[in-house]
């Protein structure tokens, strides 16, 4: 029986509602591998967080890496020298105020503090004008690795046996035997101890970043920040204390603010600026931007650094990412577990549900 | 009321160039979230001033909407198609607005600063709330799934005027001129002539 509806009548050849198909599909193919769904090679933030999560296991409403920290709060007084590097406000003669972390690496928030010899210090900026620097920093010279890839198969060669739960060596053998660049860090760590306090450490920047001066000139950057507070072998944590530095943190801090300085190492000609497993030579000139004054420390849980996202590449005016690969897979990496631990607090349909204790 | 035959010319450059800014900004975030390589740096720094641009356009374009009449649909068409193509433009528009502002408030719950540029910056419209932050980041992501399917179903169904019913629809947002044929005869009434 003849059909009388525009839609099925036969002047309409297949080839016109090819072409309508054709249309749709292949602009939802590029769109499926834009977004990676197509292309289930490409190493994406959602990886490396799983990864993280199969080593340390899940802990709902907690960074998925350095868990375990402690805010704090303060400000940062400018020098001025080193606003001949950078235009940034940040560097003048002033005040800015700063909300801090200080943590430990691993998704374990319950790890116990000697259990790695290595602290963080994370860093927001909230300058006059309503500009912004954040920086992650670790208490160790060079990173691990150079490139995000191989810090993914670094996490997963640290996969816990499900036999033993721990790590299998020889995995980690494996990786560090095919990732000579591994070697400065390895170097680094195998006498490093686990520090008594949070505040009598240096905490490096490790990735290369541009200073842009006022003349719009590049300078390629690291930074440090440099403890006034000098090691203190009689604060040492009592045995059996696994939270021993959140402890020594509020000791220090009722006797009086605790300082750094935040030193700029300039880079000399060659010096990479994309390999964060390399340090500069040590007679590189560096400028002492300014002090950093911590006040105050307040659990994670309820402090204000809780729902701060230490993205490194959130950088104001005369501060510019580098060509460090590692840049931009913390930042989108970093985010991914911003997400995933708001979600959780924020109880979003599908998320694991925190804690009590969060 | 009578209506104009086809789409004002402001509203035909503001659809077409919005269509192409829409259709990057889609590829772009679905991008710059999926990759930890160098782009999602530099797609990151493109998503967010491009948002913006398109929230201007969109308030732009609501205004010559409202101001210069869209032409009719064709009136053979059925009351389903007339429903869904009512519908889904004002879902494409409802999308187009919400998904810049949701994004920018996103953003201003996150404790975010939102730059344009490397000094450029937009005041937060929101207070810092880590949990406003994530329901506004999963409905930025599903809405704009939502925003694709929908610029999809339009895409195809602007071609199913075009070269199934071959009326005056898809010419009223492109040359902008009735075609002869459909001024007499609705175009699926000719005879066959492939």
């Amino acid at each position: 029986m003849p059909d009388p509806s525009r839609s099925s009548a036969p002047p309409h050849p297949w080839w016109r509602w090819a072409i309508i198909a054709a249309a749709v599909i292949v602009l939802a193919a590029a769109f499926g591998y834009a977004g990676g769904w197509l292309a289930p090679d490409r190493l994406t933030p959602r990886r490396i967080i799983d990864g993280l999560q199969q080593d340390s296991g899940v802990y709902p409403g907690y960074r998925r890496n350095h868990a375990k920290g402690v805010c704090v709060a303060g400000y940062f007084e400018g020098s001025g020298a080193a606003a001949p590097y950078s235009r940034s406000a940040v560097f003048g003669q002033v005040r800015t105020p700063v909300v801090g972390r200080f943590a430990l690496p691993g998704g374990n928030p319950y790890a116990p503090d000697s259990s790695v010899p290595i602290r963080s210090f994370a860093l927001r900026f909230n300058l006059a004008n309503g500009q912004q620097w954040r920086t992650g920093m670790n208490s160790m010279p060079v990173f691990l690795v150079a490139t995000p890839q191989a810090f993914y198969e670094q996490v997963e060669a640290g996969r816990p046996d499900l036999a033993t739960g721990k790590p299998d060596p020889k995995r980690m053998a494996a990786f560090f035997a095919a990732h000579p660049e591994s070697g400065p860090f390895l170097a680094w760590v195998k006498t490093a101890k686990p520090s008594a306090s949070y505040v009598t450490e240096s905490y490096s920047g490790l990735n290369a970043f541009y200073f842009v001066d006022a003349q719009g000139q590049r300078h390629a950057v690291r930074w440090q920040v440099v403890p006034e507070a000098r090691d203190d072998a009689g604060t040492g944590p009592a045995a059996g204390d696994g939270d021993y530095l959140a402890g020594d943190l509020q000791r220090r801090l009722a006797q009086g603010p605790q300082r750094w300085h935040l030193m700029v190492t300039l880079a000399g000609p060659g010096d990479p600026t994309n390999d964060a497993t390399k340090t500069w030579p040590a007679d590189r000139a560096t400028v002492d931007a300014g002090t950093l004054v911590i006040e105050r420390a307040q659990p994670q849980d309820s402090g204000p650094c809780r729902d701060i996202n230490y993205d490194p590449t959130v950088l104001p005016d005369g501060i510019e990412v580098s060509d460090d690969p590692l840049l931009a897979a913390r930042s989108a990496a970093y985010a991914d577990s911003y997400l995933r631990r708001t979600g959780e607090e924020a109880h979003l349909p599908g998320t694991a549900h925190p804690e009590d204790k969060r | 009321m009578s209506k104009p035959a086809a789409f004002h010319p402001l509203a035909r450059l503001l659809h077409w160039l919005m269509a192409v800014l829409i259709l990057a900004m889609l590829f772009v975030g679905v991008g710059m979230v999926s990759t930890v390589s160098e782009k999602h740096q530099w797609l990151l720094a493109l998503h967010r001033p491009l948002g913006i641009t398109l929230l201007v356009l969109v308030v732009i374009r609501l205004v010559v909407r409202l101001r210069f009449r869209p032409p009719a649909l064709p009136r053979d068409m059925p009351f389903p198609m007339r429903f869904l193509a009512h519908a889904s433009h004002w879902l494409l528009y409802g999308l187009m607005l919400a998904m810049p502002l949701i994004g920018w408030a996103m953003l201003s719950a996150g404790g975010y600063p939102v730059m344009l540029g490397s000094a450029l910056h937009l005041p937060p419209i929101l207070p810092a709330n880590g949990l406003a932050f994530a329901w506004l980041r999963e409905a930025h992501r599903y809405l704009a799934y939502l925003l694709f399917l929908t610029i999809l179903g339009h895409m195809a169904a602007a071609l199913y005027h075009g070269l199934i019913r071959r009326d005056e629809v898809l010419p009223s947002m492109t040359v902008g001129v009735r075609p002869q044929v459909s001024a007499t005869a609705p175009a699926a009434d000719e005879p066959a002539q492939e």
